[in-house]
């Protein structure tokens, strides 16, 4: 035997799984839906995808080298939150709305609290919601074949009829990548098998949210409505991938209980209650900033806590 | 029916098809023979030789240097050649024996056992304490006085920790396979102590034959059973071993004798039975030489003393280059710097592997994904935990239950931000417990 042994603390093994790994999985997972954005709205949305997560890993570069840190652009972590910030935006938007989106989101919401790990609101939702109140007219621009249609959200708001069907393959108009219901879910079961995210949060935020929906919708138990809420807007996108963002939700498991009926409850009232007929994006960050509380509530009890000695 | 488990915990690759089939064979020291006075937890033993002294195999050479503490018996003849600090496994230097072998092996004479039946539990506790046994599972605490608790009457069960959780490890496993009647008569001894309890073997269900075997050795015999648990690391934590087994849950600060249990490993148990029916000490134990750099990978019985590097060579020495060495499994065990190090009774494996993935990883921000509060047997937020320790905030380490980490290691694997979980943990408890000591 020649050479130098490595010593370490245990343990000597590691899993394979990394962070890159992770976020691979998720770029994988939304696939699906991307593809869908761009085959129903067409070239822009491809553009409008290549630019959002363009801007997002420049912005990370470029904010690590002028800072001497790390550069983490090949966690692929900037990557989806570019993905998943145009997945949120209309196909319409002009190039630079993404542009902005990008900066906003990896300069501001991430790396100016600290990168990676430390932001305390899911990035591609903190910039949604920053260009929603920027630039309200083109970010609820949702022309779709040269008709500028109202969204089913809205219609289903306004009580006028909706297709659910055309809704769930996503025959509808709305944001690049909310659009068709069976994309996400195909990503979210992706998702779920690879063991990235599990049921809890979307699980219970659905539950309460149509629980929300059934008792305080005014519409009852009509299944028409009640499916048509469940399909319309970014809520599955919201809550297979954006719900379940790991930085910005709680680590113990209880908390992630807790966190999706506060998720169901506020999109409930956001929706219900709100203005506008979307209430994912703001119900989500909403709920980011509760976390650290969340968080304090739930503490696991450690294992064999309270007990006595003979 | 739900097989006999605990919360949390990890699967990884196990390694054991390396070793598992392969017969228990004996290897004799060829160089010098080294005893550090510390194989245990508790006072470090006392010489009871001096330079130039002869001596025989089986002869006490120290004695236990307290209650909590373990004589020490030489594992080969041959002369004493001194008492000299030495490199340990724990990388920590150490007083020890060293004996030149003669090759001879020549036995002290070894007393006469009455059979079982005859025999009171405070001489079969007797036999334990002189045996100098201790806990062979990897802690090393005096078996004697695990087996002394305040009310004797009040334990129910005696649990044989059989589940050899740690991948690679196939010590205790080829012990069941090649003899389950002495595990079996060393459980009859330890019942003997405690009248009222009920003897449980507990086995992890990737080694169902060893289970078989067992069942077959304690038939007929009342108030013996083998019980298989759900094959899951750290399935052998004394903790959620008695969980799996009992349903009943200790912390830090409790022993197990407070929910009416006793647990001793398996090797332990035949150390038990050899000191009870043979009269023998505890010289000798079953070691596995494993790792993807081994060429051919064993599982020897090694007298004590004996040289890391005998063992190696002895498995037909490395067949590439390693990486890292480890003595003990992978999940707790110590990385070697040098193979110059004696086996011990508590050395149950040394594994030698051509990757080491805890240094293959750079370690990046936590993403608080959850993973490690998924995985942690002992129900606490590892990753909070490590940034307290990284802060060096130990008021807030203990208050988030820091002090109830069992230091298994299962954080640190399953981290895919690659942090050292477990090592910032265990640095802030070593730290919290030397504080302790001080007040």
């Amino acid at each position: 035997m020649s050479g130098l042994l490595n010593v370490s603390s245990n343990p000597h093994i590691r899993s394979h799984d990394t962070t890159s790994r992770i976020m691979l999985l998720v770029v994988l997972a939304l696939l699906p839906a991307s593809v869908f954005g761009v085959y129903h709205f067409g070239i822009n949305a491809l553009v409008t995808i290549l630019v959002s997560v363009t801007s997002c890993v420049l912005t990370e570069y470029v904010y690590e080298k002028l800072m001497h840190r790390n550069i983490t652009v090949g966690d692929f972590s900037a990557a989806v939150t570019g993905l998943l910030l145009a997945l949120n935006l209309p196909a319409t938007v002009p190039w630079w709305i993404p542009v902005i989106g990008g900066v906003f989101a990896i300069l501001v919401v991430k790396q100016l609290f600290g990168g990676i790990g430390q932001n305390f609101m899911n990035p591609a939702l903190g910039a949604r919601c920053f260009l929603l109140i920027s630039f309200a007219g083109r970010m609820t621009d949702f022309t779709y074949d040269g008709i500028s249609g109202a969204t089913p959200l809205t219609a289903l708001k306004m009580g006028e009829p909706v297709n659910l069907m055309d809704m769930f393959l996503g025959n509808k108009t709305g944001s690049i990548g909310e659009v068709s219901v069976l994309a996400v879910l195909i990503g979210a079961v992706i998702l779920l098998l690879a063991g990235v995210i599990d049921l809890r949060i979307p699980g219970t935020y659905l539950l309460s949210f149509l629980f929300f929906i059934l008792v305080f919708g005014g519409h009852g138990a009509d299944p028409e409505y009640l499916l048509g809420q469940l399909f319309g807007g970014g809520l599955m996108l919201g809550a297979f991938f954006m719900a379940t963002d790991y930085v910005t939700t709680p680590i113990t498991k209880h908390g992630q209980l807790v966190y999706g009926c506060i998720l169901g409850i506020l999109t409930g009232i956001f929706r219900v209650y709100g203005n506008s007929a979307a209430g994912v994006s703001y119900a989500i960050i909403f709920g980011n900033l509760l976390v650290p509380l969340i968080e304090k509530m739930t503490l696991p009890r450690a294992f064999g806590k309270g007990g006595k000695k003979a | 029916m739900a097989r006999l488990t605990f919360k949390g915990g990890i699967h990884p690759y196990d390694g054991k098809e390396l070793s598992k089939d392969k017969p228990i064979r004996d290897i004799l020291p060829q160089g010098d023979v080294v005893y550090p006075l510390s194989q245990h937890i508790g006072a470090p033993a006392v010489p009871a030789v001096k330079k130039g002294d002869y001596i025989w195999a089986g002869q006490v050479i120290a004695e236990a240097g307290g209650f909590v503490s373990a004589s020490i018996h030489a594992s080969v003849s041959g002369v004493v050649k001194g008492i000299e600090r030495r490199l340990t496994v724990t990388g920590t230097m150490c007083d020890a024996i060293i004996v030149e072998n003669d090759g001879k092996y020549t036995e002290i004479a070894r007393p006469e056992r009455k059979p079982l039946e005859n025999l009171t539990g405070g001489e079969i506790l007797q036999y334990i304490r002189e045996a100098g046994v201790v806990g062979m599972g990897g802690a090393g605490f005096p078996t004697h006085v695990k087996l002394s608790p305040k009310e004797p009457e009040k334990i129910d069960y005696v649990l044989v920790n059989c589940a050899e959780c740690e991948p690679y490890l196939t010590a205790d496993y080829r012990r069941m396979m090649e003899e389950p009647d002495k595990i079996v008569a060393g459980l009859k001894a330890v019942l003997k102590i405690f009248p009222q309890a009920k003897g449980i073997l507990a086995v992890e269900d990737n080694k169902k034959d060893a289970a078989a075997k067992l069942r077959e050795a304690a038939a007929g015999e009342t108030g013996i059973e083998v019980k298989v648990l759900k094959t899951k690391y750290p399935q052998g934590a004394e903790r959620q071993l008695i969980f799996a087994v009992t349903g009943r849950k200790i912390n830090s600060s409790m022993l197990p004798a407070d929910v009416g249990c006793v647990v001793d490993n398996c090797d332990t148990v035949y150390a038990i039975y050899q000191a009870v029916y043979n009269g023998r000490p505890l010289t000798e134990r079953i070691v596995t030489v494993t790792g993807d750099a081994i060429a051919e990978p064993q599982n020897f019985r090694v007298r004590t003393g004996t040289n890391y590097a005998e063992l190696a060579d002895a498995a037909g020495g490395f067949k590439s280059q390693p990486e890292k060495i480890v003595s003990g499994g992978p999940m707790m065990g110590f990385a070697l710097y040098s193979l110059d190090v004696p086996c011990t009774k508590t050395s149950s494996a040394l594994l030698c592997l051509t990757k080491d993935e805890a240094a293959a990883y750079e370690p990046s921000n936590c993403i608080n994904c959850g993973r490690c509060v998924s995985v942690c047997p002992g129900r606490v937020v590892p990753s909070r935990l490590a940034d307290f320790a990284e802060r060096h905030d130990e008021e807030a380490f203990v208050k988030a239950d820091g002090m109830e980490c069992c230091e298994c290691g299962c954080c640190s694997y399953i981290c895919p931000a690659k942090r050292p979980l477990t090592q910032y943990i265990k640095s802030m408890r070593k730290i919290v417990l030397a504080n302790r000591k001080k007040k």
